[in-house]
């Protein structure tokens, strides 16, 4: 499949990584010759420079021949006539754009039919909710949703205080007091699928699986305190911010924002009339002490600088917050910052790309694709969401006679409402919504793939 | 710099020489000729032995690769190629010396064609194979020939971009197609047709089936190593033009054949480098056929046999129908000059080609410009786009760099005594890959005169020319192999 991907930014390098990883035929277009260099020395793709939204550069790149354009600059508008006039040299081309300004956000639906776009993603939006889904249970590092929200893979720190810790896997049900399963173990920075006699040490963080309702349980009986989060402290005023707020807001929590320019204060409390907005340098600590936030629940850092999140955080951490998040918009995931008392960390580009990368593989395998792809243990590992078919085989087979690839592991099978964290003698039948984990080496692009040939 | 990589490329590349080797091994035992098939044998074993056991020592690479490792990667493949290569010459007996042996297979590969042997009649048919053969693998590119069977999406891939930079002529090299392994395979098929084409041509023209083979290789790789002692002055007229077609056309930018294929005939057309190797050609052809007018007996033998020398040299192939060094002096400073030009970008031709050239006299004319008024900003340009000025440097330095080596390995060939016509276009001869130069290493003489010192010197500057200096000048570097 040819994807042609405009703009070599965040988001597309994201893209560039794990779409080349897969395989396809990637073309990138971007105005800046070095950043292309560079991405070409790094991946097997093209490079054509230019205008991303000029016929002639559209051409060269090959839109005539592409299946897929993923518009992914940093103008939304530069991204919108980019489609638009792709789509109109071919009218087969499926276009995504990127369209983040929040005054568009209420527009997108009619934009949608008048740029021919197929899709449009929100990369800020979508950090939001994250944020707030991890704001809704803290404690956890990250959460990912499957089967319409009734089951999560959730991710924690063993603690040296933690009940688990020098506990071997078998015996985790009678700990924390329901049907759970953990899938991957990461341990000094490398993941692995743990077999019933892994002996959990603190500093492991570990991947579980389990039914949204048994959430609160699993919390409670891994002494993990979870009082709910009533005050939020974030710094920045930047996209995030505001979507954010807004989510809080209406969760009924309270939101303070820290930001450094007072066009940017003022805008926000402009658009948010009930956030408390304090002009201040969040990069000092006194600015954060005199706020108060040593009595906050949840911290959670924003600004446009990686280095300057971190920085907060961990003042946030020095200050004993219980919660706190760290946006990193440039840095790549990479163990050494599972080191660092930076709490939870949120990529937005990395959510961006997910998201496009599950609309890609859909579009590669129309009958059978992924319902939700995640990649997990800092994209070592992938969970991934399928329903079961008329064609999918083995069906009623018990698992423990199922020959699957290495490196894939059943984790969840979904019987409409009913949720089965499986077991050696679970079977699924058609109909049903089965998850997997696989390492992250090789890719399932159907149900099918996890059978051993 | 990541050894384990480079080794596991090395392997492999000699796995695929070895395999190469089967065909002039069945030839041999075909021929019945015992010595030249014991040859091939140890040469298959000893290659094999050397490629699975440097594979097994480099298991478990990281794909962590930078410029310089693609650097020394070629540089090292093709040095390890060259000396296993040249074990069938040397333990079949056909060329006992074992500097002789390198010094043919390296001419072999970097496609050059100059030749220790006075008598090329007298080896065998294996031999002959195996020495044209070497032109035809080796004018493409043994690197790119690999990555056309690499498997695609692998992590950090972007690495084969270094090794395509490093082993593909020109001074901007690109792919076709999203993915290497693609366009290897464009270019290999584009390069198979070719010579396809022109043995069935050779073939219309009555030739040998197996003289045409080695002629097709050798005019397809611009090598220029016959099978006849007169290299292709015995064959027919008809022979002799296609010949001269296909030189040509092996010159050309295989780009512009990928571009023809896929419907661009503006373009190609349009091409600055195709339209001045094209009009350099006619006028070198014009000159050298006025010149030498009255030395043959009709205009149609004067005009075929400048347009084959004009082919023969201009892609560095190095075929020749006529002793050009009996030619006026005019004719003969004509050819020597289109020696250091060659052929174009992109193409299996030598030299230092027609499109750095280009770039060369483009930026020259703008410093005479920033001379007169020199605030003026003024970009280079070629085919309508801007050429950065990475590439306008590399340019210079890949032009200081080759003079330096062109001189100091004058001053060394130049210990053995011959004239400074023969040193000298010995020299340029190997340097630019193209095989006789004049006097005493002309057409119709050889390069065994040469002390084995000359014979190392003119090997290096073979494999330097052929990758376009710096994948070996690297190797003589202290710093590339610092940690």
């Amino acid at each position: 499949m040819k994807i042609l991907i405009a703009g070599d930014g965040k988001v597309g390098a994201a893209l560039t990584r794990q779409l080349s990883a897969e395989g396809y035929d990637l073309t990138l277009i971007d105005n800046n010759p070095e950043v292309l260099a560079n991405t070409v020395n790094q991946y097997d793709v093209m490079a054509v420079e230019g205008n991303c939204a000029a016929m002639d550069v559209l051409e060269e790149a090959g839109v005539k021949e592409a299946d897929l354009l993923i518009a992914a600059t940093s103008s939304d508008e530069v991204n919108m006539i980019c489609c638009l006039t792709a789509h109109a040299m071919n009218k087969k081309l499926h276009t995504i754009a990127r369209i983040r300004t929040p005054e568009y956000a209420n527009q997108l639906y009619l934009m949608r039919g008048i740029f021919a776009l197929s899709m449009s993603v929100n990369p800020e939006k979508q950090a939001a909710r994250e944020m707030l889904r991890l704001l809704q249970y803290p404690g956890f590092l990250h959460r990912e949703t499957f089967a319409k929200g009734r089951v999560e893979i959730v991710e924690l720190r063993i603690d040296e205080d933690s009940p688990l810790k020098n506990h071997p896997l078998s015996q985790l049900p009678e700990i924390v007091g329901c049907r759970v399963l953990v899938c991957t173990v990461v341990r000094a920075g490398v993941a692995s699928a743990p077999s019933g006699d892994f002996v959990l040490k603190a500093g492991d963080r570990i991947y579980v699986t389990a039914p949204t309702h048994n959430l609160a349980t699993l919390l409670k009986n891994l002494k993990i305190i979870a009082r709910p989060v009533k005050r939020v402290m974030l710094c920045g005023a930047g996209r995030i911010s505001y979507y954010l707020a807004d989510l809080l807001l209406r969760a009924g929590m309270q939101v303070k924002i820290v930001e450094k320019e007072y066009a940017a204060c003022r805008q926000i409390s402009e658009l948010l009339p009930r956030a408390e907005v304090i002009q201040g340098d969040a990069s000092r600590q006194a600015t954060l002490e005199n706020e108060g936030l040593q009595d906050y629940d949840a911290l959670v850092s924003l600004t446009g600088l990686d280095e300057l999140n971190m920085v907060i955080s961990m003042i946030g951490s020095s200050l004993k917050v219980p919660h706190i998040i760290t946006k990193l918009g440039h840095m790549e995931s990479t163990p050494i910052l599972n080191e660092l008392p930076i709490g939870s960390i949120v990529y937005p580009k990395e959510l961006c790309s997910n998201t496009i990368v599950r609309y890609v593989r859909a579009l590669k395998n129309q009958t059978g694709a992924a319902v939700a792809v995640h990649s997990i243990a800092d994209g070592q590992a992938e969970a991934v969401e399928f329903l079961v078919d008329k064609d999918t085989p083995c069906c009623g087979v018990p698992l423990k006679d199922l020959k699957l690839k290495n490196n894939v592991l059943i984790v969840c099978i979904s019987h409409g409402e009913n949720i089965e964290i499986p077991h050696g003698d679970s079977s699924y039948q058609e109909g049903d919504t089965l998850i997997l984990v696989t390492s992250g080496d090789h890719i399932i692009y159907s149900l099918n793939d996890i059978f051993q040939s | 710099m990541n050894y384990k990589m480079i080794g596991k490329f090395i392997s492999r590349i000699l796995i695929l020489e070895a395999a190469f080797m089967l065909v002039p091994l069945v030839i041999a035992l075909v021929e019945g000729t015992r010595a030249d098939a014991f040859g091939f044998i140890w040469s298959i074993l000893l290659t094999v032995a050397a490629g699975t056991l440097l594979g097994v020592l480099c298991r478990n690479e990281n794909s962590r690769f930078q410029a310089r490792d693609g650097l020394v990667c070629v540089g090292c493949s093709w040095i390890a190629m060259s000396i296993f290569g040249c074990l069938p010459f040397y333990l079949s007996g056909s060329i006992p010396h074992f500097v002789d042996a390198l010094f043919e297979i390296v001419s072999g590969f970097t496609t050059t064609g100059s030749s220790i042997l006075s008598d090329v009649e007298a080896l065998s048919r294996s031999i002959l194979y195996w020495r044209s053969f070497s032109h035809w693998v080796g004018g493409m590119g043994v690197l790119v020939f690999l990555l056309g069977l690499t498997s695609p999406g692998v992590r950090g891939s972007g690495f084969t971009m270094h090794l395509l930079r490093a082993e593909s002529p020109g001074p901007d090299v690109g792919k076709l197609v999203p993915h290497m392994r693609d366009t290897a395979k464009i270019l290999y098929l584009i390069y198979i047709g070719l010579t396809v084409l022109n043995f069935f041509f050779l073939k219309l023209g009555d030739m040998d089936t197996f003289e045409a083979i080695c002629t097709a290789f050798g005019t397809a790789g611009t090598g220029g190593f016959g099978v006849k002692n007169d290299s292709i002055a015995g064959y027919s007229p008809y022979i002799q033009n296609v010949c001269t077609v296909f030189m040509l056309l092996f010159g050309i930018n295989f780009s512009c054949y990928f571009l023809l294929l896929v419907g661009h005939v503006k373009e190609v057309f349009k091409d600055e480098e195709l339209r001045c190797y094209l009009g350099m050609v006619l006028a070198s052809i014009a000159l050298i056929a006025f010149n030498i007018r009255g030395m043959y007996e009709t205009l149609e033998e004067t005009v075929r046999h400048a347009a084959f020398q004009v082919a023969s040299i201009v892609t560095t192939t190095g075929f020749a129908t006529t002793d050009f060094d009996l030619w006026p002096s005019f004719s003969k400073t004509i050819l020597l000059c289109l020696m250091f030009v060659g052929a174009c970008a992109g193409s299996t031709g030598g030299g230092m080609k027609v499109g750095r050239l280009l770039l060369i006299f483009k930026n020259l004319r703008r410093s005479v410009h920033r001379f007169v008024s020199p605030s003026q900003v003024q970009v280079v340009r070629n085919n309508d786009r801007v050429i950065s000025e990475e590439v306008l440097n590399n340019t210079n330095a890949y032009l200081a760099a080759y003079g330096v080596l062109v001189i100091l390995s004058f001053i060394i060939v130049s210990l053995d005594g011959f004239s400074i016509t023969t040193n000298f276009s010995a020299v340029v001869s190997c340097f630019n890959n193209i095989g006789p130069g004049l006097e005493a290493v002309g057409p119709t003489c050889n390069f065994g005169g040469y002390s084995d010192l000359s014979k190392i010197v003119l090997t290096l500057d073979m494999l330097a020319g052929r990758l376009e200096i710096f994948p070996i000048l690297v190797l003589f570097s202290r710093r590339t192999w610092k940690r």
